[in-house]
């Protein structure tokens, strides 16, 4: 039998309405989990278990009504970037060490409705910047299937956690990749959500025209029940739409008959790893054989996404990021007796060196004699891929293609080189510059490690991408594959074939 | 493509103080990404408006009525340093300079 960390939300729920376990019980087994695992894996940078378990103990009676909310009983874990009252909210940043946040996030007012029991805050790269959780003033989380690997990132730590047991669900923040990397590299189910659809108040803001909060499940039918909770127009966010929120669990299909599948010649060009090429080419043929009709098509801007992108994200990071100053929150330094040097000296101690990078980008291509050369060039670009999307999907109802170059790579193999980092990102950027949403999905592993299909859709149409995604799931096995209980470093052992 | 002295530049107007060893390595770096960057110098973008948001929005109004709030007390709780419900910094203009 599956032990209670490994059920996924909706076998959690069906075993509480059978009065078979309990929240308390499962949310002490996830805990245990914790403990045997978190000092190899690091998943969390803060966990709760007397505030878990009470929560836990308030759920207890209800979990077995057929009424309960949707998410009751059900350990949740989320990324460090998002506010949680009276929790430390770091960002994985020495410059918010201490940050308590008066405040919740939209998206944790609802998963408490809904009855979730938050664990703790999930490990990430400092404000999210970065493609491998190394970048986390706190130390990097490791990859449950082989710990000299990275987990991705730059939900490294929300995405580990579910992959490993450690949470049932989870929240993460997607704006180049940052969800669907780390899905594809830890083997379980990412989605980012239309730029919409999903409330930011309370996300510390990254690139506000990019970010989006999103699921991470072990299953594509979990997936979908947590975005149900957190989809929908806030009036907190005036950038979250007022657009329907469907049932998408109720409709979850296993066929795919009838559905157009546009396979994107550019994402197959070179640079793909041809053990994940071929992983992805076959996932596409197992839609095939599930009724989806899969043609080619041609994106031809889309290598263009990822110079656009790192433009786009890093100017408006170096606004967003002018709020840590060392007078409202965060850090300060002890050592200024003067207003400027005292914005700059603290800056210089608070923030980690990919941070500074992009400030500094950002404020090189949005400085005078520097902005049409460089910023306004990148939003223009951000059209062309917008309207590349938009013709493509006059011919099909979603697109098909790897969610990442290569599997999970190792540790320090990137950090020094910021440009090769910004590659593994290579196919999930062009979604954040287009809005569009687009899912993770096992689709086999490499060398033991896993690979990700990544399937995009139409503006708010996240109900197409997971009938895909959750149809491939029950055709394939791949979402049953666990990591290996404690799996040690490898040393030796091949990378892809 | 960039010297020391726009890597100087750029710190200043981005408020970071930097060592000599990072002035260095970013002008490195930067030069680098900033290079990579310029690929889009390839692209013909002749009558191509900017998207700077993907939304079809224009301005969210909602009425001007008072609604509950943070406290000072709340607002306040995570300041590195606060007097009399104010938050504090070093003189912006030093007591004794003149007029």
């Amino acid at each position: 039998m599956t032990a209670l960390p490994d059920l996924t939300a909706g076998e959690l729920r069906a075993r509480y309405r059978r009065g078979e376990t309990s929240p308390a019980e499962a949310v002490r087994a996830v805990f245990e989990r914790i403990d045997a695992q978190e000092r190899r894996l690091h998943a969390y940078l803060y966990v709760d278990r007397e505030a878990a378990l009470a929560e836990a103990a308030r759920w207890d009676g209800v979990v077995r009504r057929d009424d309960a909310p949707p998410l009751a009983g059900i350990p949740v874990a989320v990324k460090d970037n998002i506010c949680t009252q009276g929790w430390p909210t770091t960002c994985g940043s020495r410059i918010l060490a201490g940050y308590r946040p008066p405040y919740d996030a939209t998206v944790v007012t609802r998963l408490r409705r809904a009855g979730a029991i938050i664990l703790g805050k999930a490990n990430c790269d400092e404000f999210a910047m970065g493609s491998s959780t190394e970048n986390s003033a706190y130390g990097p989380t490791r990859n449950p299937w082989d710990e000299a690997r990275v987990p991705g990132g730059t939900s490294g730590g929300p995405t580990a956690a579910v992959a490993a047991g450690e949470a049932t669900l989870a929240l993460g923040s997607d704006t180049g990749g940052s969800i669907r990397q780390p899905a594809a590299f830890c083997g379980v189910v990412g989605m980012k959500p239309t730029y919409g659809r999903v409330s930011r108040y309370g996300l510390v803001a990254f690139a506000s025209s990019l970010d989006q909060i999103g699921p991470i499940a072990r299953s594509v039918r979990d997936a979908a029940l947590l975005l149900q909770v957190i989809a929908g127009r806030d009036p907190a966010d005036s950038t979250s739409a007022d657009v329907e929120v469907p049932a998408y669990g109720d409709r979850l299909a296993t066929s795919l008959r009838g559905v157009r599948l546009g396979i994107i010649r550019e994402f197959f060009a070179e640079g793909l790893d041809a053990g994940v090429a071929a992983a992805v080419r076959d996932a596409i043929e197992t839609c095939r054989s599930l009724g989806a009709a899969c043609e080619e098509v041609s994106l031809p801007s889309a290598s263009f996404a990822l110079p656009a992108y790192y433009i786009v994200a890093p100017a408006e990071a170096s606004s967003n990021l002018a709020r840590y100053a060392g007078v409202h929150f965060g850090h300060r330094t002890s050592n200024a007796a003067d207003l400027i040097t005292l914005y700059s000296r603290t800056r210089r101690e608070g923030f980690g060196a990919e941070v500074k990078r992009r400030i500094m980008i950002g404020t090189y291509a949005l400085s005078s004699g520097y902005y049409e050369a460089f910023y306004l060039r990148a939003l223009r670009v951000r059209t062309l891929i917008r309207r590349e999307f938009e013709t493509a999907f006059n011919r099909f109802d979603a697109l098909v293609g790897p969610v990442t170059p290569t599997t999970a790579f190792r540790l320090g193999e990137k950090v020094d080189d910021p440009l090769q980092m910004y590659l593994s990102d290579v196919y999930t950027v062009p979604l954040n510059l287009a809005g569009l949403p687009g899912i993770s999905v096992p689709c086999g592993l490499v060398g033991g490690l896993p690979v990700g299909l990544q399937v995009i859709g139409r503006a708010f149409d996240e109900q197409t991408i997971l009938n895909v995604a959750h149809a491939f799931e029950q055709a394939t096995p791949f979402h049953t594959r666990r990591p290996p209980a404690g799996a040690p470093a490898s040393e030796g052992r091949g990378r892809a074939s | 493509m960039i010297d020391d002295r726009t890597v100087a530049r750029v710190a200043r107007l981005s408020r970071l103080e930097l060592s000599p060893e990072e002035l260095d390595r970013f002008r490195h770096q930067l030069g680098e990404i900033l290079e990579y960057v310029q690929r889009l110098n390839a692209l013909d973008l002749a009558g191509v408006p900017p998207t700077a948001h993907v939304l079809p929005m224009a301005n969210v109004m909602r009425d001007d009525e008072v609604r509950p709030s943070l406290t000072q007390e709340a607002a306040l709780a995570n300041a590195p340093a606060v007097e009399n419900g104010y938050f504090v910094v070093p003189p912006v203009i030093a007591e004794d300079s003149p007029e």
